[in-house]
């Protein structure tokens, strides 16, 4: 039952969740073609298709194609991004912020996600629990709260100071420290499911192989656990630094200046100039680059394994 | 599996997961304190304790009628995110359709692209449309952004599910409508409540659709939230805050009970 | 209380019946005729076709051509709930959640029979197959055999003109397989239903069916009683596949109808032969192990020269391993008295013979 939940979470939280249902799903018939099913059957999927292009691809798509028509058609606007090198600065700051995050997630969540699938029943029970709430609750409440923990006189630096490990509050807001704190915090069930979900289908023979063949405990980790949780673990680093890159919320309360990131930049560039030109090529290359890391998590894991 | 490589491991893991745990759940613990804070600044730990902010919650239109227009948004949303959702999963999984899993990925799209990108294309497409500051643009922006939810429930457990049951409802008399109502929807009922819950929520929460389209009218509560935390903050936001976290617990533990209760999988 | 189609014909009868999948033929040109109140087999390995075949008279697939009759009406186009069968599958398929009554009573629910007469025939049926007690556990509760035995109820339950069953003991272990093989034989009888019945298991069909039908790679490759086919296949594969069979290479001889002469090195053997062969071609002679006669070389040497390898010990039966003078080896299989009369031991020296009914030849088609 947790690892059916943890299915569900991990299918939902993660857009790339990797199958886990394959193994319990009974052996398929071949497909069949029962007379006049399938014509029921296209018809409920119409309305759903319907909404997405009418109120998602064909908008999108609009925005996109403003990077080329809007104020007048060309290249203009990618040209005045390259000119105005403050914007290509916060793409770049955002790449990087997505780049130290997504680590930091995975180093956290490895060991969380082991205990969940090692451990006891308990403690599993407990591990998906812990990870799920914050989960069910709204970003802009945790991130809240964030703000309020990392303040000059909040618990974290109270707690710090308290216990002698510095000897004045630290800054921790409005800073990159911050912003990776909250961004983490959000980010790692991201993590932790796609790999539960990996190292819930890794046989656990493989590693006794590995051990009575005369591999130590670490070296049967390093060349036959790793890389056999591998996809589920660059799936889950594609999906974080993926949904880094479109953060609005966490840079805007916890970090400086400094830490713009794009998903800001077009707010502003909309709400602020009504430039729908440069907000449309600005998203132009967030997609472009999330769908860069896809392309790479497709040619070393395939997509196919990943598919919902 | 011995050795005390193997015990340093379990001891190394048992601590980041201790200290995973306080870092995920620590803020949403001092949330609830502070909005108990008898104090109107943000300072933890709370010089005292009392209720008045939720009472501000409930007394300030501002906030009962964001907390209106969010019920307004959910409901709707909610369910026809559910309807159209559900509806898709079983034509994908079920169906013989070409491109099933093309299409499957495709629905998926709205969870997938940053969230300031669908924003913005729907604030784009609705400024011609006069949708902004409409019930109307919100319910459709939320239905888009939580449907995919409800498609990756309801797929997979359709895919979990025998697909020899409903052939046997066949071979046992059951017109397709007849075993749908009576094997196919029963079976899934646990997972469209989850995805419904799931919908609910994550319209709840919306911020950055529900941001470009609202307007100072016509806005849910997290956009009333976000207004409130850029201008002046007080431990009100800390009271909604918890409300919600209490709102989030129990369709957790609701949706948690639901899969005990009906049982259908085994352990 | 019969399960009768109200006709004298076949209750169920393919004609040409053919399936592909993209480019590979998964069912090709089949025919046959399930008699009123027969147990009719389909055997064969995995991927034979036999599963497809079944699925198509179950109308859970569409054949590409051919045609399909249930007691003499096409149902070709018909969907699986306007036919007149009952399916139990390998894994019971029982819906869990719903308990066992509720799941015997949907056929009932179904058909509009009013809920009396629903209650009568559930008990009815849950003491035929002796599970009467049951009525209100879920499914999850029962056991592996149990359930089977529930799915075989809700599928008789109203009386299908036809009974299908996909492996449905595939999933037991080896003890209770052969108690359901009795109690679906002894339901049978006392139900007196035509069932259709897919297996591999050669050793299920020869005990259960009245007839059987060997499928491979999409087509029939004989049809007949268990006996009919053990003892006188009519393909290699049909041969090689029900019980065991030794293969000893040859020459065909001359043939007059059935019967004919094999030249096996520089002797020659009489056997049949079910097709015409022509002299001259490569031929295996098929002689099953309990039909082959060893003795010590006799002076006349009239039998194939073979040494006495290994004698496996098998309880009531001796298995002789033989090698031939080209190397190859064969089985003897023996009765422990027979063993003990003729006292072989390994590296003497025999001749093996053989009845010429017991032998069989088919052309050589593998390499």
């Amino acid at each position: 039952m947790e690892t059916d939940l943890t299915r569900k979470a991990s299918n939902v939280a993660s857009a790339h969740a990797i199958r886990t249902d394959e193994a319990d799903a009974p052996p398929a018939l071949p497909r069949r073609s029962s007379a006049g099913r399938m014509d029921v059957r296209i018809l409920l999927l119409v309305p759903a298709l319907l909404l997405l292009v009418v109120a998602f691809i064909g908008p999108v798509g609009m925005l996109l194609s403003r990077a080329f028509t809007h104020p007048q058609i060309g290249m203009q606007n990618f040209v005045d991004l390259w000119e105005r090198r403050g914007y290509l600065q916060v793409l770049w700051n955002t790449i990087t912020i997505a780049a130290i995050a997504t680590p930091i997630c995975v180093l956290i969540g490895f060991p969380v996600a082991h205990a969940m699938t090692h451990g006891s029943a308990r403690l599993r029970r407990w591990l998906i629990f812990i990870v799920l709430v914050p989960f069910w609750t709204s970003l802009l409440v945790r991130t809240f709260a964030n703000v309020i923990l990392l303040q000059r006189n909040g618990p974290l630096n109270a707690m710090l100071v308290g216990l002698g490990l510095t000897a004045e509050p630290l800054p921790l807001l409005y800073n990159i420290t911050g912003l990776l704190f909250g961004a983490v915090q959000v980010l790692l069930p991201f993590v932790i499911f796609p790999l539960h979900a990996a190292m819930l289908r890794v046989d656990p023979t493989y590693m006794q192989a590995a051990l009575t063949l005369g591999a130590g405990p670490a070296r049967a980790f390093l060349r036959v656990y790793l890389p056999l949780t591998m996809p589920g673990l660059l799936t889950g680093a594609t999906l974080v630094f993926i949904s880094t890159l479109g953060y609005y919320v966490t840079p805007a309360m916890l970090g400086g200046p400094r830490q713009t990131m794009i998903a800001q930049l077009i707010q502003d560039q909309i709400a602020q100039f009504g430039n729908w030109g440069i907000a449309g090529a600005l998203s132009l290359l967030l997609l472009l680059v999330s769908g860069v890391m896809l392309l790479l998590l497709q040619l070393t894991v395939g997509l196919k394994t990943v598919a919902r | 599996m011995k050795g005390d490589g193997l015990d340093r491991w379990r001891i190394f893991r048992g601590t980041v997961c201790i200290l995973a745990a306080l870092y995920l759940i620590a803020p949403l613990v001092i949330v609830v304190i502070i909005s108990f804070s008898a104090a109107s600044f943000l300072q933890f730990p709370p010089p005292g304790l009392s209720l008045r902010w939720y009472q501000n919650l409930f007394n300030s239109p501002a906030w009962t009628d964001s907390l209106g227009v969010s019920i307004k948004i959910l409901i709707p949303s909610a369910s026809i995110a559910t309807l159209l959702g559900t509806a898709a999963a079983v034509a994908i999984v079920r169906g013989r359709i070409a491109g099933a899993s093309i299409i499957g990925a495709a629905l998926m799209l709205p969870i997938l692209v940053p969230g300031i990108i669908t924003a913005a294309a729907l604030f784009g497409v609705y400024r011609g449309l006069g949708l902004n500051g409409t019930l109307t643009g919100l319910i459709i922006g939320h239905v888009v952004i939580t449907m995919p939810y409800v498609v990756a429930t309801v797929s997979s457990a359709l895919k979990t599910m025998d697909p020899r049951l409903e052939d046997a409802a066949a071979t046992l008399g059951a017109p397709p409508f007849a075993a749908f109502r009576r094997v196919t929807l029963p079976l899934l009922a646990p997972a469209i409540l989850s995805g419904l819950l799931f919908a609910a929520v994550a319209s709840f929460d919306e911020l950055i659709v529900s941001l470009f389209v609202s307007s100072a009218r016509v806005r849910p509560v997290a956009v009333q939230m976000w207004s409130n935390i850029r201008g002046d903050m007080d431990p009100t936001i800390a009271a909604i805050a918890s409300l919600c976290f209490a709102f989030a617990l129990l369709a957790l533990l609701a949706e948690m009970i639901l899969r005990r209760r009906t049982g259908v999988e085994p352990t | 209380m019969t399960a009768s189609n109200g006709t004298n014909g076949p209750v169920l009868e393919l004609r040409g019946v053919r399936k592909s999948y993209g480019g590979d033929v998964a069912v090709e040109n089949v025919d046959l005729e399930l008699r009123n109140e027969e147990f009719l087999t389909f055997l064969g390995p995995s991927g034979s076709g036999k599963t497809t075949t079944l699925m198509m008279v179950a109308g859970l697939q569409q054949p590409d051509a051919g045609s399909i009759r249930l007691g003499g009406k096409p149902v070709d186009r018909l969907p699986p709930y306007r036919r007149d069968i009952g399916m139990v599958f390998q894994n019971y398929a029982l819906f869990p959640h719903m308990s066992v009554c509720r799941n015997v009573a949907f056929p009932l629910e179904m058909r509009g029979v009013g809920k009396p007469e629903i209650d009568r025939q559930v008990a009815d049926v849950l003491q035929l197959v002796g599970l009467a007690a049951m009525g209100d556990r879920l499914p999850r509760q029962l056991s592996g055999g149990q359930q089977q035995r529930i799915a075989l109820a809700r599928a008789m339950v109203y009386h299908p003109a036809l009974l299908l069953m996909d492996e449905p003991l595939g999933a037991l272990d080896k003890k209770l397989r052969e108690q359901m093989q009795r109690e679906i034989k002894r339901i049978h009888r006392e139900r007196r239903t035509s069932v259709l019945y897919v297996t591999h298991d050669q050793e299920e069909a020869l005990t259960m069916s009245d007839r059987i039908a060997v499928f491979n790679k999409g087509r029939i490759e004989q049809i007949g009683t268990p006996e009919e086919l053990y003892e006188h296949p009519t393909t290699r594969f049909v041969a090689d596949f029900l019980g065991e069979t030794n293969f000893l290479p040859g020459r065909m001889g001359a043939s007059e109808k059935l019967s004919c002469r094999v030249h096996i090195g520089n002797q020659v053997f009489d056997a049949q032969t079910p097709a015409p062969v022509a002299p001259g071609t490569q031929v295996v002679v098929a002689v099953r192990p309990e039909r082959l006669k060893v003795q010590p070389v006799a002076a006349n040497g009239e039998g194939l020269s073979a040494t006495l390898v290994d004698i496996v010990y098998l309880g009531n039966a001796r298995r002789s391993v033989v090698r031939l003078a080209d190397g190859r080896q064969c089985s003897v299989l023996q009765h422990a008295s027979q063993a003990d009369a003729s006292r072989l031991a390994p590296g003497q020296a025999l001749q093996l013979s053989w009845e010429s009914r017991h032998a069989t030849v088919f052309p050589d088609n593998h390499t």
